[in-house]
């Protein structure tokens, strides 16, 4: 048992932080959430050429680092820090999975290859907001040569502009797990078509974009269907807590960088004479901010192991739900709470434009909603702990 | 990082296991999950012998090193050994000051004299110890101890004399360990020394404070005139605060894998109660129920990260260190509102007069205590603040 970074780990998250810390500044972030993509190509390009962190999941076989979770949420734990704006959410923490995860290594593999090559790739699966596989609305049925499939995705990160798109589906009359699948499609080869159309949904956090898709009748061939027909809904179960886990890492980087700004905020600022961070109301918020980030921290390291044994298919994997709902749950409230206490320990310039941390501040709701709220992870947990017939190990008594 | 235990460690599992299901039986199997913080009352003279049952299996320091008797256990073993100390439902341990405390302090500071006389006693579960460092006017102002040892040169020995108060298992132990001013003019925490004193002897008083449980387990302890030989200072008198913030670095969390064996089994308990009166069906507590479990799985990666860390030779500490008081206690307040919540009306009714508590009530109450001792919750903030992130202390009032 060995719970911290090996020096390769180390390597890869100190390498990240220090481009994010160059690249992603304010005016940057500022600049790229301002454009209807959302985020800088050329930014994107870099991490993709020079840091090569897009293939750090990929397989090896490819030409990908083969490596697993805990190097990701190293690296989605500095891009939280720095509010980097870049389809890495959507492209490997949720496209790549799916793909990997729902396709056969054959099938997956020309697409894993172009996601190699720096195109961008989502999953879309919201139809209605609701948890896990009731979120799918979206239908497909059979047909001459493939299938037909309608729906209308909404809240699909980079949903408007990602190149690949990762579909999910179900069997009309069927609900939860059963009849779902997943189809992947070339969004670029639909562009003149009439069945798809994409359009981006501005967001309260401009920080991450997401885009609706609505679907009429396209035609897929059958080789689109990942996997199994009909059979996919544990499988999205799966990629959606390995997509939960990175979301919570870039949450807890988050909640450190909006307490590093608020305590550093709190040393320059005087009154009364002294710096507002000798008073004992400001020290013990400050406090109580580090404690969550260090909390947040220690349940995504945990997690991200947990995922790890998953995505390499070990022992522990039947920890996933559990690690992720306890993850996601914390880090969720954390980020959030932490960003308000940074805002409210900044004073009258917190509540301005000019300063990042309203940037964080809405950051932080946009990711407590998205991929489960806190109080529905932990209906999630207390489904596993009362719900579930398991000897009580305190009846012992 | 790897979560994963080697093949020989889990053997070790095996062999812990086996040796508790094979030992928690007769007059030692009505001990399961009794003693603790809150029960520390109960079974006392059962769990005086249970330490000397685990001494017998070579169960008492097993993180010690070997050359100072211990067990030399790894740190994957002494998790394992925790996890397993949980698993089996054995009892709190009586011996943990001077296994936790006390004697790392003997092995990192004390003289080979000490080392000899002192760590025999804690190895074997024979000799119990107290900590004697809070005074009335010293309490999160631990520095400004009042109690003063005066070297008698014509005995060769010191002298004591002066109050400790909040003192557990006193009326147990045969040692204390007493933070004791050895320079009479000096103030804060210069001039102190850290003395190895006797209990059993002339001058020495313990009296149990009553409790908001109605029950003792906390003690005023009074030194009139009490001896202690020359030998048995911990460093050099003036030295005696670095010695017990040394102390304080001994404290990487292996202990605090015990500590959460407790915590385990009463949210087991909080679980069961629930499930079976039908308040895991309120909304509501079911929230309660998942944060709680949520937050002690977190506890539990939390200490597994303190003991992965390097430990800093300095004695510093890493941020998930310096916040693990602060959580733990917290977290253990607000499950003790839980569990009262759970009963419902019921769960004011006590098992007897004239103040007979449940477990739960009990718990209920004693949390409160969480918050307050071995540093509040204030004065956590605000060493986590001053040492974590470098925030100005709050300018001295005169």
């Amino acid at each position: 048992m060995e719970f911290r970074f090996t020096e390769e780990q180390q390597m890869i998250r100190e390498t990240a932080a220090s481009f994010f810390a160059d690249c992603s500044t304010s005016a940057a972030v500022r600049e790229a959430m301002v454009t209807e993509r959302g985020y800088d190509l050329s930014l994107w390009q870099q991490i993709c050429d020079d840091l090569y962190l897009h293939a750090i999941t990929l397989p090896e076989s490819l030409g990908g680092m083969g490596l697993g979770y805990v190097e990701l949420v190293a690296v989605m734990e500095q891009m939280g820090r720095y509010l980097v704006c870049s389809p890495y959410f959507a492209t490997v923490c949720q496209a790549v999975p799916a793909l990997q995860r729902a396709g056969s290594e054959e099938q997956s593999a020309p697409w894993l290859e172009r996601i190699l090559g720096g195109e961008t790739a989502t999953l879309a699966w919201i139809g209605q907001e609701q948890p896990g596989c009731d979120a799918v609305t979206a239908t497909f049925e059979p047909v001459e040569g493939g299938y037909r499939l309608s729906g209308d995705y909404h809240l699909v990160v980079d949903g408007h502009s990602a190149d690949i798109l990762v579909l999910v589906a179900r069997q009309p009359g069927t609900t939860g797990r059963d009849g779902v699948s997943l189809f992947v499609v070339d969004a670029s080869a639909l562009v003149n078509t009439n069945a798809i159309e994409r359009q981006w949904t501005p967001t309260l956090d401009q920080t991450r974009h997401l885009g609706r898709i609505r679907i009429d009748s396209l035609l897929l061939p059958v080789d689109a269907c990942l996997g199994e027909y009909g059979q996919s809904g544990a499988v999205l179960e799966q990629v959606l807590q390995l997509a939960t886990v990175a979301l919570a890492a870039e949450q807890m980087g988050a909640a450190q960088q909006v307490q590093d700004l608020a305590v550093q905020y709190t040393k320059e600022r005087e009154q009364f004479g002294r710096p507002i961070a000798s008073f004992q109301a400001i020290k013990h918020k400050a406090a109580d901010m580090m404690l969550r980030t260090e909390v947040a921290r220690s349940a995504c390291y945990y997690a991200a192991c947990i995922a790890d044994e998953a995505w390499q298919r070990r022992a522990m994997a039947a920890e996933l739900p559990e690690a992720a709902a306890i993850a996601k749950s914390y880090c969720s409230e954390a980020c959030f709470r932490n960003a308000g206490e940074a805002l409210q320990m900044h004073g009258g310039v917190g509540f301005t434009w000019e300063y990042d941390v309203h940037l964080y501040f809405k950051r932080a709701k946009a990711s407590e909603l998205m991929l489960g709220t806190a109080s529905e992870h932990r209906e999630t947990l207390a489904k596993l702990l009362l719900d579930v017939d398991q000897p009580d190990k305190g009846a012992a008594a | 990082m790897k979560l994963s235990f080697s093949a020989e460690d889990e053997r070790f599992r095996t062999e812990v296991a086996d040796w508790l299901a094979a030992n928690l039986t007769g007059e030692f199997a009505q001990l399961k999950l009794r003693g603790g913080p809150g029960d520390e009352h109960s079974f006392p003279e059962e769990r005086k012998r249970w330490e000397q049952r685990l001494a017998e299996g070579g169960w008492t320091c097993v993180g010690w090193p070997p050359e100072h008797g211990g067990r030399g256990c790894s740190i994957e073993q002494q998790v394992i050994f925790f996890e397993e100390y949980a698993r089996a439902g054995a009892p709190g341990r009586v011996g943990h000051i001077g296994e936790g405390l006390a004697g790392p302090t003997i092995i990192a500071f004390g003289t080979p004299e000490q080392q000899a006389k002192y760590l025999p006693g804690i190895l074997s579960g024979t000799e119990l110890w107290c900590q004697g460092y809070s005074e009335p006017g010293a309490g999160s102002d631990l520095a400004n101890v009042k109690t003063k040892a005066r070297f008698d040169a014509e005995r060769n020995k010191w002298i004591i004399n002066g109050q400790k108060v909040w003192t557990s298992l006193a009326h147990e132990s045969d040692y204390c360990f007493v933070i004791a001013r050895t320079d009479p003019e000096s103030v804060g925490h210069k001039g102190l020394g850290f003395f190895l004193v006797k209990m059993e002897q002339p001058g020495v008083e313990v009296r149990p404070i009553e409790q908001i449980t109605g029950t003792s387990e906390f003690n005023e302890v009074f030194f009139d005139d009490v001896e202690c030989d020359a030998g048995d200072i911990v460093g050099e008198p003036g030295d005696g605060w670095k010695v017990a913030m040394g102390l304080l670095g001994f404290e990487r969390g292996v202990s605090t894998l015990g500590q959460q064996m407790q915590f385990q089994n009463e949210l087991d308990e909080v679980i069961r109660i629930a499930r079976e009166n039908g308040k895991d069906r309120d909304p509501a507590i079911r929230q309660r129920i998942a944060q709680a479990h949520a937050k002690l799985k977190i506890m539990r990666y939390n200490s597994l990260r303190m003991l992965s860390g390097q430990s800093g030779s300095d004695g510093s500490l890493q941020g998930e260190a310096l916040i693990y008081k602060l959580f733990w206690s917290t977290w253990h307040r607000s499950l003790g509102e839980l569990a009262i919540d759970i009963c419902g009306q019921q769960g004011q009714l006590l098992t007897a007069a004239p103040y007979e508590l449940t477990r739960l009530q009990s718990l209920f109450l004693f949390v409160r205590s969480d918050t307050i001792y071995g540093g509040s919750n204030q004065i956590q903030r605000n060493i986590i603040a001053e040492r974590g992130l470098q925030m100005p202390r709050e300018p001295k009032w005169h």
